[in-house]
């Protein structure tokens, strides 16, 4: 069977699997349901109240049975009502979910930027001091938690220039863009910061991989300028690693995003995760971890598709 | 012997090595309370005090010295680190090779569940179980190791699949040598170089989620300290003491940094492919 294939089977099982993960992990919370929803209000109900709510919300079924009707309900768009909001929770997560996805975006953007040109650079000057200035650096940023960059970035505002970052109240990009992206910048550098560093390493070493073959001495001995050979012949090739790095990163930021969105202030989907558990909010946790789930899933099941499109050998079936 | 030699040899071992001994003898000191002061202790005059010969890296909030609270808080997280790396290490080694080996439906199933598990952000993994067993250091251990776990599977699966085909081990099995000492002689000990690299990478890894759970509040737990923490408690003072922010931020990616540039090394050192200059 093709590589693509298999890939595109086992998807849903393993969002199945996933499925049953996030639903069995909620039932092992400690109590039963009813009184995770109404907490110490829940002592006050007598034996039949509780009965009635056990049918209500079908949890006096077998667990199988449970299951399956949560399943089909999740299928539908239905993630259960959140507690605390008194709203469907797939509602609340589309409301936080396109700031969560602006910042994953922007911080993508800001490490391509920042990692792309800094790993041929470093690439092109091997060994040389500026390619260790490139890599000491690189490799401080992978060293250094996203919230710890976050406070710094704080920090040296405050201390240095008496200001701090925008928090408060949140501009969505369609309302007042300029607003909006003064917002997110810092937030997306912060995230960002590890990220540019891995595409730095990472292109760095695809470029010296490239850069020692066979095709790139031809183009050089015929005479093809530098540049040229760096960025038209090699670069390209070298793009494959980072190409996969940069979807699983994405979806990483997806989740990763909680620290910064809680540093920040920002209403997105990780602090609605985090709220979520702190004020014990159960179907709106088991929401999110679905959603967020679903959306890497896909994020790295796409990261394939582009990776085969990228080089043929994965196609035949080689790579493996 | 000749392992310490080539990392000490190799420019970022010689480094990362050095610091990850530092930081150990730091941890060891800080869990058996062999600091300059008590950490827990309330030094209530000199709340928010500036580094001085007294209190090396200043006082916070409450009058505690901030050293005394790092070396304590690196040892948590040290302990968070080592302990779940250690559980995810023999957990995704024991299913590895069981499932290299075994083959079959027991592979499926082992590799499915580790699917599963790699469906996960690891951060949203590591909430998710919070969430269900409550905050705690403990549960962070838990929760590192359950998420690392998967990684541990495939990097001793792949390989083991590998030597598994290999003539030598053919050759044991018409020795009449036990599954056992097959499984634990030919193969484990061969997985060792690829273990090490993971292992040490994985406890910078760890480190970082440490740190991150308890900036959340989901990590350790007050009064008990940890570098993640003591930021969270910098964070509305950082204007006024600068230095309830700087030490632990630097304690954090000094240590992560550490694991990082050893791992580098070890993978150097043990990976012949990699190896620039053949011997």
């Amino acid at each position: 069977m093709s590589y693509l294939a298999r890939r595109l089977l086992t998807f849903p099982l393993v969002m199945l699997g996933v499925s049953i993960l996030v639903f069995v992990a909620i039932r092992l919370v400690p109590g039963d349901a009813i009184t995770a929803m109404l907490g110490t209000e829940a002592g006050l109900l007598t034996p039949a109240q509780r009965a009635a709510l056990s049918a209500y919300f079908g949890i006096d079924k077998p667990i199988l049975v449970q299951y399956w009707s949560w399943l089909l309900g999740v299928l539908q768009g239905d993630l259960g009502i959140s507690v605390i909001h008194g709203k469907p929770a797939l509602t609340i997560i589309l409301e936080r979910f396109p700031l969560t996805l602006q910042l994953a975006l922007m911080s993508m953007c800001v490490a391509l930027l920042v990692g792309l040109p800094a790993g041929v650079f470093a690439a092109t000057r091997n060994e040389k001091i500026s390619d260790l200035a490139v890599r000491i650096f690189a490799m401080i940023g992978q060293s250094t938690p996203n919230f710890v960059v976050g406070l710094l970035i704080i920090y040296a505002l405050s201390a240095g220039f008496g200001i701090l970052p925008a928090m408060g109240e949140f501009t969505p990009f369609l309302t007042d863009p300029l607003r909006n992206l003064g917002q997110m910048i810092l937030p997306a550098i912060t995230l960002g910061f590890a990220f540019a560093a891995s595409v730095t390493r990472i292109s760095r070493s695809a470029m010296l991989d490239v850069l020692s073959d066979d095709y790139v001495r031809t183009a050089r001995s015929k005479g093809v300028p530098k540049r040229s050979v760096i960025w038209r012949h090699a670069l390209p090739n070298a793009l494959i690693p980072v190409v996969t790095l940069s979807g699983v990163e994405f979806g990483y930021l997806l989740g990763g995003a909680v620290l910064v969105e809680q540093i920040y202030a920002l209403p997105g989907l990780g602090r609605l995760v985090l709220e979520a558990i702190l004020q014990r909010d159960y179907a709106l946790v088991q929401g999110c971890v679905l959603f967020i789930a679903f959306n890497f899933m896909v994020v790295n099941l796409l990261v394939d598709l582009a990776y085969v499109t990228l080089d043929p050998r994965i196609r035949l079936g080689e790579g493996n | 012997m000749s392992m310490l030699r080539a990392i000490f040899s190799h420019s970022s071992g010689r480094i990362g090595g050095t610091i990850v001994v530092i930081y150990v003898v730091v941890a060891l000191l800080g869990m058996s309370g062999i600091t300059p002061h008590n950490p827990l202790q309330q030094f209530r005059i000199d709340r928010l005090h500036a580094p001085n010969a007294a209190y090396w890296m200043g006082t916070d909030l409450f009058g505690r010295d901030v050293a005394s609270r790092l070396m304590n808080g690196i040892g948590q997280s040290f302990l968070v680190a080592f302990c779940s790396v250690a559980i995810a290490t023999v957990a995704g080694t024991v299913l590895g090779l069981t499932a290299a080996w075994f083959g079959k439906a027991w592979d499926g199933l082992v590799m499915r569940i580790m699917d599963v598990l790699l469906a996960f952000p690891a951060i949203l993994l590591a909430l998710l179980i919070i969430a269900v067993v409550g905050p705690g250091t403990w549960t962070s251990v838990a929760a590192i190791a359950i998420v690392y776990t998967p990684i541990f599977t495939r990097v001793v699966r792949g390989p083991a699949l590998s030597i598994k085909a290999r003539e030598f081990v053919d050759a044991a099995r018409t020795f009449g040598s036990s599954r056992r000492y097959i499984l634990t002689r030919h193969l484990l000990l061969n997985l060792v170089a690829p273990l090490t690299v993971q292992v040490t990478l994985a406890l910078a890894w760890s480190l970082l989620t440490e740190a991150g759970l308890s900036f959340l509040g989901l990590g350790t737990q007050p009064p008990a300290s940890s570098l993640g923490l003591m930021l969270a408690d910098s964070r509305n003072l950082m204007e006024n003491a600068p230095w309830l922010l700087i030490f632990p931020a630097v304690a954090i990616m000094i240590s992560i940094l550490g694991f990082n540039l050893l791992g580098d090394a070890l993978r150097d050192i043990l990976d012949p492919k990699t190896r620039r200059s053949a011997p």
